[in-house]
């Protein structure tokens, strides 16, 4: 008999039904990834047991983790399931759930919008003078830019945010959220951003900001970018506090 | 005109769309933006290599002007040349705002911005940030759209899906479009004075490309198919190096050898050696051999055409197959990194190796379409676009425009590398404030008109998905998509014959029919992924017969068009735009001028 792959998916009809398990088998392919089993039962939606069934709902996009559209649990782990190749995971049933933290929409796909909501909240832009002619922007040094450029590669996956305990997106009063706050830092490193400090600076030490942070350092474990999260974390504690220093001295 | 707000629509939120709204929303009007995933997630995302401008950082000489020219040459002659020389001109303004905006554009000791090569050119004229530059681009323009949100000026849909243009009359006005969600699969009609389509690309027409998942060509199609013209559609650009893969195949950017990236393969036929065990002596850099000016930097079109001879006609490919070394091991690991680390992680993710110690195995694929949906421009007498005109990027149908790789502009029959990001956000640049102009001009706003357009398309949208979902013949729509993937990519990509073109569209309509056998899979009212697939499928092949049969006409040899039949060039006959209209019997085809008034068409050569 030919190789197969064997899935376990957690299903869940809408926002507000009991989710249900299924398993699936599809034939093993060199090289296949999980988004192309879940193609392969796409195209043939039987059940491992030759029941029909609706095919699984998932998010994806790009396939080449870069847009940060398909996060979900696999074997247990928040990670793309387009990186994440079948046979770099252990022989035996791969498990697919979606990640927990975000409300599910249907099966695999979640809402992810409060993450979104959380980067307006720490206003994570530069407050440019306008789009016409103004020439060159600041020279920068190049190591610098190369320290920021890591964390501008943040795709908004999720993936900090599912591994973090202190997170929970229908208790965003709570915390915010790792990513989020590693782009208020990434604005920052930026000489336009950095005139402009006290705006995310404030928003970083609402009660939902920074202080919601409990050190635990699963963020850095799951970032699919290797984002150093928790070096971000500490300087910008550093940040705030001189700033509430400043303000307590009345400055 | 009256004292409520007129209405801008932008379908899309990738580069393009997202510089249409900020143009917009900057001057002061309100903004829906409409896009089937967050914003932040559009196919922009993949551009990697960077984005040209002539700021002749490296004293070569460099000039907007030479950018011009290299962009009509690379594409063959067949762009417009007033829009190239306007968005050549604008390039510098643009990356220094981009810059500002905060872009981590790579820099040089002194700190300005850095610049690499890039195909079809001699000068060092591409920005970049790593090897991830478009997700750079992409995310500096979402956090400026994010600003006008936090003040208002921007409403986002997201998760929802353009069916069509709602019209006043079957000629236009555009005065609406009808949407749907994707969560509630509700579909509701919705009043704009003017809509702005930047959907991207129809990569998934070819099954299997570079594009995202998204990139199904399906709002750009369903607009053809409500009377917007559309262009060159035969014009597909090949990508000569991606990476093979079950489920998409990968982008691995032009950088890699605008860094000093080598293709070869072994000289030797059916040599099966491991690629580092093969001596220097025994490798066939055929593209510097034959191009010993451009080298490996010559237009993508060329380059994947001469893997395709040294592959298929010569038989040299890597174990006989369609597969070609690109050889960045005699470079540092720490150059690497810093230049392109984004892209070599990507390959290493998913081929497995280091490329930084292997040479990587890459084939061409499909990348780009340089056709699309018809728009205008108006010119003034040196050349440059007069922009405070409502028809730049206006299609057809007054009201409705489009930008970014939706439409035809700009690249002729052949895209330079690291020039779409570019249009992309120059197109953004004309079309926003040409739809402000429009609708300044206009007598009644669509909050004013009658019910009765929007109600008929409404539901007549209703009608067709209602009897998508009861669709239950024995076809599956995700495998009849594979079929078509594979039918395009067999005749349409780099090698087209006519006795091979006549029965691709054969078979298009043979698929045609088998769509309405289809048997729609998910009966949920919930979420449903496979209603809307089954329609964008549908457009997806009126989208192929288009690409076609305009391939089918055009017997010459231009850019990425390549006939062995007619090898030459035919300016006398064919240096003309392929206009397609949709009828019920299918596209019919006919021709425009081009305007070369600005750069006389030479033989274009790269030797």
């Amino acid at each position: 008999m030919s190789r197969e792959v064997h899935l376990r998916i957690r299903r869940q009809d809408a926002p507000d039904s009991r989710p249900y398990w299924q398993d699936f088998r599809v034939p093993w392919k060199k090289g296949m990834n999980i988004i192309s089993c879940l193609q392969e039962i796409a195209r043939n939606p039987v059940d491992a047991s030759g029941q029909r069934v609706s095919p699984p709902v998932w998010d994806c996009s790009c396939l080449e983790e870069v847009c940060g559209a398909c996060t979900m649990l696999i074997n247990g782990v928040p990670r793309q399931s387009c990186s994440t190749l079948v046979d770099n995971l252990p022989q035996g049933t791969i498990t697919l759930e979606p990640i927990g933290k975000f409300p599910v929409v249907r099966d695999l796909m979640v809402d992810r919008s409060a993450m979104f909501r959380a980067l307006r909240e720490v206003r994570a832009w530069l407050p440019i003078d306008g789009t016409h002619d103004l020439g060159p922007g600041p020279r920068r040094p190049p190591a610098d830019v190369d320290e920021a450029y890591v964390y501008s590669r943040c795709m908004t996956c999720g993936c900090c945010m599912e591994a973090c305990p202190n997170y929970d997106a229908r208790e965003f009063e709570r915390f915010i959220g790792p990513a989020p706050l590693a782009q208020a830092f990434y604005f920052g490193l930026h000489p336009t951003g950095e005139m402009n400090a006290d705006d995310r600076l404030d928003a970083v030490m609402a009660a939902n900001g920074i202080t919601g942070c409990g050190n635990a350092q699963n963020c850095v474990e799951v970032c699919p970018k290797e984002i150093p999260l928790s070096e971000a974390f500490a300087r910008l504690n550093r940040q705030v506090n001189r700033k509430w220093f400043a303000e307590l001295l009345g400055r | 005109m009256t004292d409520s707000a007129p209405r801008f629509a932008v379908v899309g939120g990738g580069l393009a769309g997202l510089m249409t709204v900020i143009k917009i929303a900057e001057r002061g009007h309100t903004v829906d933006v409409f896009s089937v995933v967050p914003v932040k997630r559009s196919h922009s995302v993949c551009a990697q290599g960077g984005i040209n401008a002539a700021v002749n950082i490296k004293g070569e000489n460099d000039s907007p002007e030479i950018h011009f020219y290299d962009t009509v040459k690379g594409g063959d002659f067949l762009a417009h040349q007033p829009l190239c020389k306007g968005m050549a001109y604008a390039a510098p303004s643009l990356i220094y705002l981009l810059d500002r905006m905060g872009v981590p554009f790579s820099r040089t000791a002194e700190g300005n911005l850095d610049f690499r090569r890039f195909g079809g050119t001699l000068h060092h004229r591409t920005a970049f940030a790593g090897a991830s530059t478009g997700q750079q681009l992409l995310y500096a323009l979402d956090e400026q759209v994010r600003r006008f949100e936090a003040e208002g000026l921007v409403r986002k849909h997201e998760g929802f899906e353009f069916l069509g243009p709602v019209l006043a009359g079957p000629n236009g006005p555009c005065i609406g479009l009808v949407a749907l969600d994707l969560r509630t699969m509700e579909i509701t009609a919705h009043r704009f004075d003017a809509v702005v389509m930047a959907t991207g690309g129809p990569g998934l027409v070819f099954g299997r490309s570079t594009n995202s998942m998204i990139n199904t060509g399906s709002a750009a199609a369903s607009c053809y198919l409500s009377g917007v013209r559309y262009a060159n559609g035969e014009f597909i650009q090949i990508h000569p190096t991606a990476i093979p893969g079950e489920d998409k195949l990968r982008l691995m950017s032009e950088s890699a050898r605008g860094e000093g990236g080598r293709v070869w393969v072994p000289r030797r036929k059916g040599d099966t050696r491991d690629p580092r065990e093969i001596p220097e002596e025994e490798r066939w850099y055929f593209l510097e051999e034959k191009y010993p000016r451009f080298g490996n930097l010559v237009p993508r079109d060329i380059g994947a055409r001469e893997i395709y001879d040294v592959c298929v006609n010569q038989g040299m490919g890597i174990g006989g197959e369609m597969m070609v070394y690109l050889d960045l091991t005699h470079k540092s690991r720490e150059f690497l990194d810093h230049r392109l680390g984004a892209i070599l992680e990507i390959y290493e993710k998913f081929a497995g190796d280091d490329p930084r110690t292997v040479p990587m195995k890459i084939f061409p694929a499909v990348h780009y379409s340089m056709g699309g949906l018809w728009v205008g421009y108006e010119r003034t007498a040196d050349g440059f676009i007069d922009t405070d005109s409502p028809k730049n990027h206006m299609t057809n149908i007054s009201g409705l425009y489009a930008a970014g790789e939706c439409e035809y502009q700009y690249h002729g029959a052949n895209r330079l590398g690291a020039n779409a990001l570019l249009s992309c956000i120059y197109s953004g640049t004309l079309a926003g404030p040409s739809a402000v102009h429009h609708v300044a001009g206009l007598e009644r706003l669509a909050a004013e008109l009658p019910d009765g357009p929007y109600e008929r398309e409404r539901r007549r949208w209703e009608e067709r998905f209602a009897a998508i979902r009861c669709m239950d013949g024995p076809e599956n729509a995700r495998k009849l998509h594979r079929e078509l993937g594979e039918l395009m990519i067999e005749n349409m990509t780099i090698v087209r014959h006519n006795d091979a073109l006549q029965r691709t569209d054969e078979k298009i309509q043979e698929l045609m029919e088998r769509w309405h056998r289809i048997g729609n899979t998910d009966p949920g009212d919930w979420s449903n992924q496979e209603l809307p697939f089954i329609n964008q499928l549908w457009n997806m092949l009126e989208l192929a017969r288009v690409m076609t049969l305009g391939a089918l006409a055009r017997n010459e040899t231009r850019g990425a068009h390549y006939k062995p039949e007619f090898p030459e060039r035919n300016d006398a006959e064919w240096l003309k735009t392929t206009i397609a209209e949709w009828t019920p019997d299918g596209p019919e085809l006919s021709y425009e001028e081009v305007d070369t008034s600005l750069a006389t068409p030479v033989a274009r050569k790269y030797d």
